[in-house]
């Protein structure tokens, strides 16, 4: 992939760590994640023992960590301290399935110690094998572990602390859009993003856009429209088999190759037409990251909806063949995909520059980080404005940056 | 329709072998998890399948429990051994009885050399998976020698695969076994070499519709190619697979795909198109010439696929005739 284009950056890396008691499913949940093993097969999963970090890199350098269930925090030996100083985000897994009050009393003491030693950390709890419950009996599993919680940290005297639940299983892919939001909440640059990618759908006719981290499957950042689980699924299952028939036709002495020439390597694209109309459409982006739109047709097929410019077009396309609809309905297709093209390339480009600027601004101060990457942006993109669409981007750039202020 | 289009398969083999999931997989869309719901196949499952237009499959997915088959070989053995085409057996490399299994296998021979002496024999060592990598292929050629011997006195020439719906060896089986039984293989081919001479394209290959079997390639057609042999020899039943995941996947969205461009990352691109109304095709190009302009290359696939589109109608031409000489006169005329 590019990401080995730029060189990393020097600052440390955000963790995730990830605890729970023994079996709840920690291992399981590292291996499907990251290592796209498949679920049935992590029956066969040894007890961990000690301490195992996975490191992947999207857009900011990330690291899992999995401490053993069965270790104890609180021995004076262990540098407990020193560990939950240095992460970004505490991931406790419940198995639902089994007795958890155990496990809520060893949440809420591990969540005082944490908190006592560094109250920026993101506290999330997977409520996790959920796929062995009823659908009634979810919603009152975690009603009961939230309350529980809220109890035992009121009695505590910890009732500021925010903790998020989430419901998840391996054997669908809840597991992956918990993972997302968790991510999602250590990527200082998000709400930039975000308002990127809000951008890029409004002015592109784009029904729903992803961010994908190519190995994992989580997503880093999506537009604003709500996420529709099916959509996502279409989405993650577009990037292997994009990935898999690439791969088919390397020839076999590509080791070397690999090596040698990475500048020679072009980025992956990949555009499919469905019989109803939409295009999924793919294109790799910086550091391991793949952006993911579906594009609907109804959209495409009203032209009255488009923005201006995709009208001017189109009217240019049809002069010629009036008569002929289908014909007009693919020159229509395919003059969106160029705008879209032409966008998701500016996306592209905006995205390295915010990159290169987060490098080098203190990392203490998120906020001003992302506002001067925003402003640096779209003032240097200013240089290059040609076309009305591109305008309208540059505009909503600069009440983004209002935001921002 | 023709009668001489009708082919009747034959799928036997001992109970719990894995019939019935094969037959799922490849023809009802089912993933092979999905299999585990199946139960058992009461006496012979009858099921019709329209492939590449004008041929039908009549597929007899016949149970294997003792009482059935002893059934077939005493009383119904004219009613399920006439008029058969292929007969596709299945061993399970698991199997207890082995004996048992070489004796069903026997009686079916048996019969079929009495009712239809031209049928074509294929056996499917099934459940492959359950044994391990390394032992696989000395299995393979143990058991195929021993059943090619068996055979021998009744003169059928054994087909053998090694297979387990856990992969694509699956694919690979059932597309062989169904392309025996293509008539017009040989315009097929030749046009498909027409076409490659057009796109000097890395590989074409052709696809049935609705099972994503492959039909031919240009590799499989000029078998004395170098280029092929740096490739992975399993691609073609890998991309079945893939493709037929992705219409899964697909399906969600309750829509079904109608192309996909793939532009690679070290200079392949991939089109997948509709090309007749039973037929995908799949286009392999290299990049040669090192082009970075982004509009020359947009350019360059709308010209391949305004090359499909021609191309479309020399492929429905064949496939609408079912008759070999009509088509090849139809050619002579291009």
């Amino acid at each position: 992939m590019e990401a080995t284009l730029l060189p990393n950056p020097k600052d440390t890396n955000a963790t995730i760590l990830l605890m729970g008691l023994r079996r709840g499913g920690k291992s399981s949940i590292c291996k499907v994640v990251f290592h796209n093993m498949q679920p049935l097969d992590t029956l066969y999963l040894e007890s961990t023992s000690k301490p195992t970090t996975e490191q992947f890199s999207s857009l900011i350098d990330l690291s899992v960590m999995e401490l053993p269930g069965q270790l104890n925090y609180f021995e004076p030996n262990y540098d407990s301290e020193r560990l939950f100083s240095s992460i970004g985000a505490l991931v406790y897994v419940i198995d639902s399935q089994d007795e958890y009050l155990n496990a809520l009393t060893n949440l809420s003491m591990i969540i005082e110690f944490a908190y006592k030693v560094n109250p920026k950390i993101n506290i999330e709890v997977l409520i996790h094998k959920i796929d062995g419950l009823s659908e009634d009996y979810r919603i009152d599993a975690q009603r009961d572990i939230m309350q529980r919680t809220g109890d035992e940290l009121l009695d505590l005297g910890l009732e500021g602390v925010q903790v998020s639940f989430y419901l998840t299983s391996i054997f669908d892919h809840s597991i992956y859009e918990a993972f997302s939001r968790i991510v999602q909440k250590l990527i200082p640059e998000l709400p930039s993003l975000e308002n990127m990618l809000d951008n890029l759908v409004q002015h592109s006719s784009i029904d729903k856009v992803f961010l994908f981290d190519v190995n994992s499957k989580i997503y880093v950042a999506t537009d604003s429209s709500p996420v529709d689980i099916q959509t996502y699924e279409v989405c993650a299952e577009f990037i292997d088999i994009t990935i898999d028939l690439d791969d088919l036709y390397v020839e076999n002495e590509s080791g070397t190759r690999k090596q040698n020439s990475t500048s020679q390597q072009k980025e992956l694209k990949s555009v499919s037409h469905l019989s109803n109309g939409s295009i999924l459409y793919l294109k790799q982006m910086i550091r391991g990251l793949a952006l993911v739109a579906l594009i609907r047709n109804d959209e495409v097929r009203n032209s009255a909806n488009n923005t201006t410019n995709t009208n001017k077009i189109n009217s240019d396309f049809s002069d010629d063949n009036v008569d002929v609809l289908e014909s007009s309905r693919t020159n229509n297709q395919d003059s969106s995909l160029a705008i879209i093209d032409y966008n998701v390339n500016l996306f592209k480009q905006a995205m390295m520059r915010m990159w290169e600027n987060s490098r080098f601004i203190n990392p203490n101060e998120p906020l001003e980080r992302g506002s001067s990457a925003e402003s640096h942006l779209y003032v240097s993109d200013s240089n290059g404005a040609g076309s009305g669409l591109y305008k309208g981007i540059n505009n909503n750039g600069s009440t983004t940056q209002d935001h921002f202020n | 329709m023709s009668h001489s289009s009708r082919k009747k398969l034959l799928l036997m083999g001992r109970s719990g072998s894995g019939k019935s999931s094969m037959r799922s997989i490849i023809f009802s869309n089912y993933s092979a998890f999905d299999t585990r719901r199946l139960g058992a196949t009461i006496d012979v499952e009858h099921s019709h399948l329209r492939f590449l237009g004008n041929m039908t499959l009549n597929l007899w997915d016949c149970g294997g429990q003792d009482i059935f088959m002893d059934n077939y070989f005493t009383n119904q053995k004219d009613h399920i051994f006439k008029m058969v085409q292929v007969l596709i057996h299945v061993f399970d490399v698991e199997s207890k009885s082995i004996n048992k299994d070489i004796e069903i296998f026997i009686k079916a021979l048996t019969n079929l050399q009495k009712y239809s002496p031209g049928a074509k024999i294929f056996v499917l060592l099934h459940k492959m998976d359950l044994v391990q990598i390394d032992k696989r292929e000395e299995l393979f050629t143990i058991m195929m020698e021993k059943l090619q011997k068996i055979s021998n006195p009744y003169q059928f020439k054994l087909i053998g695969f090694p297979t387990s719906i856990w992969d694509e060896s699956l694919y690979k089986a059932w597309s062989q076994i169904v392309c025996s039984l293509i008539p017009n293989m040989n315009l097929f081919n030749n046009n498909l070499l027409k076409l490659n001479s057009i796109l000097e394209s890395e590989e074409i290959i052709l696809f049935e519709k609705t099972t994503f079997l492959v039909i031919s390639s240009t590799a499989s057609i000029q078998k004395q190619e170098t280029t092929s042999e740096e490739l992975d020899p399993k691609r073609f039943e890998k991309i079945s697979n893939i493709i037929k995941t992705y219409k899964q996947s697909i399906s969600k969205l309750r829509s079904n795909f109608n192309n996909l461009i793939i532009r690679g990352s070290n200079g392949t691109y991939f089109y997948v198109d509709v090309l007749t109304d039973n037929m995908f095709i799949m286009i392999v190009l290299k990049d040669k010439t090192p082009v970075d302009s982004n509009s020359v290359q947009q350019h360059e696939e709308l010209l391949i696929l305004e090359n499909i589109r021609s191309a479309r109608k020399w492929f429905e031409k064949i496939e609408s005739t079912g008759k070999i000489e009509s088509s090849a006169n139809s050619l002579q005329r291009a």
